[in-house]
């Protein structure tokens, strides 16, 4: 009888791409707590709307390109992109700001470069940054934090953040606030201490920002999660974190009125560690090597930086990101490990003697 | 305990070894026919030395090794040489090559065996030799021969002796059986083997340290022999040369050099016995134990198994289920190939058969994107990147491939085996490979066909030019020609004439010699006339003959006179 014949390796790992992007997935759900119990239900709505756009246009665009629908859906890479989207978006920003986003992150930035894998730029964040520059006002309306609400008043329940999001209804006036960068950026002319006496957005705050520093703890804990299940290494999340905090302590000047922030402030505030930890970390429009995910992730660090302490954003991970991934070609070629048995590193360019 | 080195990467699959090894090496009844591969080590195949219809004994030499990088065959059981033809043989490809296949008589006879007790008082030459014709080859995989190996010349010495019972595939049990059962014979072929190099300073046997019954068995006997019983962490692919090298000295082997290059040979410890065996009992390398597991065998254990043997002979006594099985595999998960009959023989690289069952190594998945997630260069022991190479082979891009040092690639599978998308590196990696060799060796063969072709433009442009002037100066000679008869008069004609005869006139000195000649043969005649005259007018001959004579002499006097004159002539 003859045998099927398959080449070495026979043996396969456990691991595959579905169980990763599901662990992707899974890590996000503290910060999603964090968002819910500090922001109430929009984030979650958030999610919820980007995730169904995001498979049905996938879908749509896996029919036009006549690949098998099951198989690629199934590797939830439309889903991560869905939900990172989600949680990036201010919390009860009506649905059609979700749903454009979303379209954009996954026809635009991914499937028309390819699908999967072959998206140069960050889906997510080309989403996200679309609709920042689009819609700044819905894209810098939000919800004030749990500790900030005035008394007697609370984050609207499920079926009142949907009626806001879908039908925009209720006013959001009473609940809404500025961000802790945000606010820190427009109080010109006051110390650190001052503003972190006057603003109720840090007098209210544990350490870094009221409702923001739970939020980043949470992405924190779910980044941990996933470097202890080698998603990824560490070196991207590692390098952008002690960049920014390195930025931050440098810029401190005392806690003057000139002063940029604290680095705790910094890498607790906005979208910090979920950058660090899910942004960043996405491998497909990042550097290859340990060490130029080195480079790349100090390179998002010391961008997010510049922007937020010199630019006209208060946040700055999605341009940061998107800004870095043109980068990561470039860093790839000068950034080759040291192969076993040579003696140096060698480029990517480095042609050979004909 | 010795310090060792941790190599990068690698990975950690299960190792399904403790099931082939619940019983002792085991013998298989010998099989009615064996078909014996020409070629079962790198180099040139062997040259077939016995004709179909000779009887043969057991060890009898039935091929002999074709140039330097060969081993010699022999028959692993007696019988009659039944056939010499291509067979299905043991490789990845499926191919077949010349084979010598045995009937079996069944007596399982040795010819005449001659070993030696005292190898130490034996010259390292003549030991090189019986290896040589034992037709021992490296054992545990690569098949390259010994005697070659042990050789390396005298510009490189040997100061570190490696020998590899690692053992990193999972499922393979062959030498773990053979150290358990057989280490007395190991340690004498190591000592062998040093004995040849010239007893290098270090000697270290690297092993695995999932293998502690092996390393029991190990320890006494290699007190006292300078021998180093080294134990590492398991991790695959610790067995690979390069990573064993790395993690025994701390030592890189240089790419593209060989271990001699740097003092070191690596030696399979399967190999060592060998050797043992072929110099002290005389025995060629007719056979060797081989593991046999995987859930589609009812029975999973080693066997010392003559070379030749079908792998269906063994399955078929391993109670094999074809229904189960997914694949055949001679090898390892990781490094093995599957076959494509059961019909193939064992040959001295073949350590393992492995026939899994679908659920033990499944049918393989689709392959899904590439996500550069990086687990695979986390996996690599050779710090290669290999979701680069991949997208560089896809592109069949071979400058990057060669700037990321695709040839520096030992086709481990560590990569392949973590990559969460199923994608199959590995196979990428072997066909830009070849692509690579073929595309140089097509330039080489380019660049002979340009010179060729330049030098014969360059023949044919000189050989036209030759025949250009020739045809110019007859062209020359015959526009002369005709200017000449133009212009023809009596007196040109005479003129010309006179002048060609001018031309043809001798020389003075010439002239001068050839009248003196013929004045001197004038004077020669005369005398011989004044004699016949003188004799006759002596012997009283009659007036008509004196009359003759006298004639003829007057004659020739007038002859002389004529030459003499013409000589004053001359002279004047």
């Amino acid at each position: 009888m003859a045998f099927k014949q398959v080449t070495s390796p026979h043996a396969h790992g456990a691991q595959n791409t579905a169980k990763v992007m599901q662990l992707v997935v899974w890590a996000t759900i503290p910060g999603l707590i964090a968002l819910t119990w500090q922001f109430g239900w929009g984030s979650f709505i958030n999610v919820i709307t980007a995730s169904v756009t995001a498979l049905t246009c996938e879908a749509l665009i896996l029919k036009m390109r006549n690949r098998p629908l099951g198989f690629y859906l199934k590797d939830y890479s439309a889903l991560v992109t869905a939900v990172l989207l989600g949680l990036a978006l201010p919390p009860l920003c009506p649905w059609w700001v979700v749903v454009i986003g979303t379209v954009f992150s996954v026809v635009l930035a991914k499937q028309l470069f390819g699908g999967l894998g072959y998206n140069p730029f960050n889906p997510a964040m080309v989403g996200y940054v679309v609709l920042l520059i689009s819609f700044p006002i819905q894209m810098s309306t939000w919800v004030a934090p749990l500790a900030l609400l005035p008394d007697g008043i609370s984050h609207p329940d499920f079926l009142e953040s949907l009626k806001l999001v879908f039908f925009g209804l209720s006013p959001m006036d009473g609940i809404t606030s500025a961000t802790p960068l945000d606010s820190f950026k427009h109080a010109s002319g006051l110390t650190v201490d001052q503003i972190y006496q006057q603003d109720p957005l840090f007098s209210q705050a544990m350490f870094a920002g009221a409702g923001w520093e739970w939020v980043n703890l949470g992405f924190l804990i779910g980044g941990i999660v996933m470097l202890s299940s080698r998603v990824f290494t560490w070196h991207g999340p590692v390098a952008m974190l002690a960049t920014l905090a390195f930025m931050s302590l440098v810029f401190w000047d005392a806690g003057s009125s000139d002063s940029a922030g604290s680095p705790i402030m910094h890498l607790f505030s906005g979208a910090s560690m979920m950058g660090a930890f899910f942004i960043l970390t996405d491998p497909v429009s990042s550097a290859v090597s340990n060490r130029g995910r080195l480079i790349y992730g100090a390179l998002i660090g010391f961008l997010i930086f510049i922007i937020r302490a010199w630019g006209n954003y208060p946040d700055a991970v999605a341009f940061a990101v998107l800004l870095a991934n043109f980068t990561a070609p470039f860093i790839d070629n000068y950034t080759l490990p040291r192969t076993y048995g040579h003696t140096d590193r060698r480029k990517a360019t480095e042609r050979l003697e004909d | 305990m010795r310090q060792t080195w941790v190599t990068p990467g690698g990975v950690h699959p299960p190792e399904n070894k403790l099931q082939s090894l619940k019983q002792p090496i085991g013998q298989l009844p010998i099989p009615h026919k064996l078909v014996v591969p020409l070629g079962q080590h790198i180099g040139a195949s062997a040259i077939v030395c016995v004709k179909v219809g000779d009887k043969v004994s057991k060890g009898q030499k039935i091929a002999d090794p074709s140039g330097v990088v060969s081993a010699a065959i022999h028959a692993p059981t007696s019988g009659t040489i039944s056939a010499i033809e291509a067979r299905p043989v043991a490789h990845s490809s499926g191919m077949t090559a010349l084979c010598v296949e045995i009937t079996s008589d069944g007596e399982d006879k040795w010819g005449s065996l001659t070993g030696i007790a005292d190898f130490e008082h034996t010259s390292p030459r003549a030991l090189l030799s019986i290896i040589t014709e034992a037709g021992i080859a490296g054992m545990g995989g690569a098949g390259f021969p010994t005697a070659v190996k042990l050789n390396p010349g005298f510009q490189r010495p040997i100061d570190t002796l490696i020998i590899n019972a690692t053992e990193c595939e999972p499922y393979i049990t062959a030498d773990d059986a053979l150290i358990r059962e057989r280490a007395e014979g190991i340690i004498e072929g190591i000592r062998i083997l040093s004995h040849i190099l010239g007893n290098p300073d270090n000697i270290m046997i690297g092993i695995e340290d999932n293998k502690p019954e092996a390393i029991k068995a190990l320890a006494p006997h290699i007190q006292d022999t300078g021998i180093n019983l080294v134990s590492f962490p398991t991790k695959y692919p610790s067995g690979g040369e390069k990573q064993l090298i790395y993690i025994l000295t701390g030592k890189e082997l240089p790419s593209s050099k060989i271990p001699a290059d740097i003092g070191m040979l690596c030696i399979n410890i399967g190999t060592t016995y060998a050797i043992k065996r072929a110099v002290v009992n005389g025995e060629p390398l007719i056979s060797r134990v081989t593991t046999v597991t995987g859930e589609a065998c009812g029975i999973n254990r080693n066997y010392d198994v003559l070379i030749g043997t079908p792998v269906e002979h063994m399955l078929e006594y391993n109670n094999f289920d074809a229904q189960r099985c997914s694949r055949v595999i001679m090898g390892g998960p990781m490094m093995g190939f599957s076959l494509t009959s059961q019909k193939i023989p064992i040959v001295k690289t073949s350590n393992c058969i492995l026939a899994p069952s679908v659920e033990e190594i499944p049918h393989n998945e689709p392959a899904q994107a590439c996500i550069r997630c990086g687990m695979c260069a986390e996996a690599c022991p050779a710090s290669l990147l290999p979701q680069q190479l991949l997208w560089y082979s896809q592109a069949k891009d071979h400058d990057r491939l060669e700037s990321h040092n695709l040839f520096d690639c030992i086709e481990c599978g560590a990569c392949s085996y973590v990559c969460p998308s199923n994608i199959p590196l590995v196979q990428h990696y072997r066909s830009s490979k070849s692509d690579i060799k073929k595309a140089q060796e097509e330039k080489v063969k380019s660049a002979q066909a340009r010179e060729r072709f330049e030098f014969r433009q360059q023949r044919i442009e000189l050989a036209d030019k030759e025949r250009e002037a020739k045809r110019a100066a007859r062209r020359e000679a015959a526009k002369l020609a005709q200017a000449s008869t133009a212009s023809n008069t009596t007196a040109d004609i005479v003129a010309a004439a006179q002048a060609r005869a001018a031309t043809k006139k001798a020389s003075p000195e010439q002239e001068l010699a050839k009248l003196e000649r013929a004045v001197s043969s004038a004077q020669m005649r005369v005398q011989k006339a004044q004699d016949k005259l003188d004799s006759a007018l002596a012997n009283t001959e009659t007036g008509e003959k004196i009359n003759i004579l006298t004639a003829a002499l007057s004659g020739a006097q007038q002859k002389l006179e004529k030459a003499n004159f013409r000589l004053a002539e001359h002279s004047k």
